[in-house]
């Protein structure tokens, strides 16, 4: 009886802070409508009905969040590196092979199954014509994410500076896009913001936070941070070099007898050597 | 009898986002780990929550807040002056971001740390207020980016020119920002694009890119996510080092 009074005083609670987190947006949407377009604003009993349900939705999600997401996160993180280091020994960063693997998956796979990213794999074999498929696509940028927050734990538990990595990253995809097509560019840098959904950053912060907590030396304000930006960025390169590795294996294969459409995208997409 | 119908498929939606996470880490509890889960049954309440709540939450934006947030992109792109529409694009960069569960969900986690490692004060009011700045600067920030991206969908800028600069701002900024905000910049710029804000700043985008002539609807309607990806990161070390 007392959880269920804790948990209703707790989503009453949730459900008043709420209000202020999703009012902007309406009442931006409801003026420029009204004010500014001057338009009657149509079916408003369903937009009342939606802002109740947003309203209503998102205080459940912070609940779940505080209850479920967040320990979940720094459990593994807690659990991997007693598992992994041996107590008072020096911070050797092979011990910590099972962190590394952990975060290799849950970022492979909470990436894989993305909604946005289908939609937009679909896009990218489009405006190829083809050339590049929509399952290479998912993959690539699955592969990046995995990439991206294995290297972030390593990073932690090495205690490395965040920006060596991001500046280091952000130098090869600027190389890489002076090479790749126009077409993909745009699709390249969008993949990387697409893959951190609302249900991934929560997990992925709270291990980086936990890993930090618990890696002995690590502190959580300087280390724990940093893993959303490595699944930000690597996405980015696994795109552009998947782009460049099938446009060198299209033109190694198909030699000359490439078929039209091929030709204009693979013409803009390497520079001729 | 249609709501619920649209709430199960919402249902559905959230439990397939959820998935892949809760089989990895069960996959590494039973098989790798061996270990108890600690306060199972209230992790397994709050995992209700989160599906319930996230399905509730998609399913009240698709019916309440997107239709209007399209149709005035659509009605700003096709006609009104330019000074209208920056200040439209603005505003809903702003008001999505203020919106976003992720970022609500990393702004209290960065006002934790900070309070624990002594930054701030360590009592609700600090952390409260810090939270609150940080998701302030980041919607600003955001603001800004669509500005930028819907200026250069009508000026026809080429992106990554845009995207390089940013880069360089961010690596010059990184080196005189103090040590302790440079993570919680870097990460904010990916909390910014999920559930809110990529549909509505799309909607504008390919909207926009549709009404112009000699633009692609497919690449600019793009862009604009990448801007709002880059942007925070610059505004957040800018914000740690006026601090």
């Amino acid at each position: 009886m007392n959880a269920v009074l804790d948990f209703a005083t707790d989503f009453l609670g949730t459900v008043a802070t709420t209000v202020f987190d999703v009012l902007p947006i309406l009442a931006i949407l409801v003026v420029f409508q009204v004010v500014v377009l001057r338009r009657r604003v149509q079916n408003l009993r369903s937009i009342v009905a939606g802002f109740l349900c947003v309203l209503l939705g998102l205080a459940l999600f912070l609940i779940g969040l505080e209850r479920a997401l967040f320990p979940i996160g720094e459990t593994m993180a807690r659990q991997l590196t007693e598992a992994a280091a041996a107590p008072g020994a020096a911070v050797d960063w092979r011990d910590y092979i099972l962190v590394y693997a952990f975060a290799a998956a849950i970022g492979f796979a909470a990436t894989i199954a993305e909604p946005p990213l289908i939609a937009v794999a679909l896009k990218a074999q489009k405006v190829s014509g083809g050339a590049i498929s929509a399952w290479g696509l998912r993959i690539a940028v699955a592969v990046g994410v995995a990439v991206g927050v294995s290297l972030g734990c390593f990073r932690i538990v090495t205690g490395t500076p965040l920006p060596w990595y991001i500046v280091a990253a952000y130098v090869v995809v600027i190389v890489q896009t002076f090479r790749a097509s126009r077409t993909i560019i745009p699709l390249a840098y969008d993949s990387g913001g697409v893959t951190t959904s609302t249900v991934t950053v929560p997990v992925v912060a709270a291990l980086g936070l936990g890993l930090a907590a618990n890696v002995p030396g690590r502190s959580p304000l300087i280390d724990g941070f940093g893993l959303i930006a490595f699944a930000s960025v690597f996405p980015i390169m696994s795109v552009l070099g998947y782009a460049a590795v099938v446009s060198l294996i299209q033109r190694l294969g198909k030699g000359g007898n490439a078929a039209g459409s091929n030709d204009q995208t693979r013409g803009t997409e390497l520079n001729p050597s | 009898m249609a709501i619920a119908l649209a709430i199960g498929k919402r249902l559905r939606d959230a439990l397939r986002d959820l998935a892949p996470i809760v089989l990895v880490i069960a996959f590494f509890q039973a098989v790798v780990l061996q270990q108890p889960f600690p306060n199972l049954g209230n992790v397994l309440v709050g995992l209700v929550c989160v599906v319930v709540g996230l399905a509730l939450f998609i399913q009240g934006l698709e019916s309440g807040l997107f239709p209007i947030g399209e149709s005035i992109a659509e009605a700003f792109a096709h006609k009104g002056s330019a000074t209208l529409l920056l200040a439209f694009a603005f505003c809903l960069g702003f008001g999505a971001t203020v919106a976003e569960p992720a970022l609500i969900a990393i702004a209290a986690e960065a006002a934790e740390v900070a309070a624990e490692a002594g930054v701030i004060a360590g009592d609700d009011d600090a952390r409260l207020s810090y939270a609150f700045n940080l998701r302030m600067v980041v919607a600003t920030s955001v603001g800004f980016a669509i500005v930028l991206g819907v200026l250069r969908i009508l000026k026809g800028w080429p992106i990554h020119r845009l995207i390089i600069t940013g880069y360089v701002l961010v690596t010059i900024l990184t080196v005189f920002a103090p040590d302790e905000i440079v993570g919680v910049a870097y990460d904010a710029g990916g909390v910014t694009t999920s559930t809110i804000t990529v549909p509505l700043v799309t909607a504008l985008g390919v909207g926009l890119a549709t009404s112009i002539k000699g633009r692609d609807p497919m690449l600019d309607g793009f862009g604009l996510i990448a801007f709002a990806c880059g942007m925070p990161v610059i505004f957040v070390l800018a914000y740690g080092m006026v601090m």
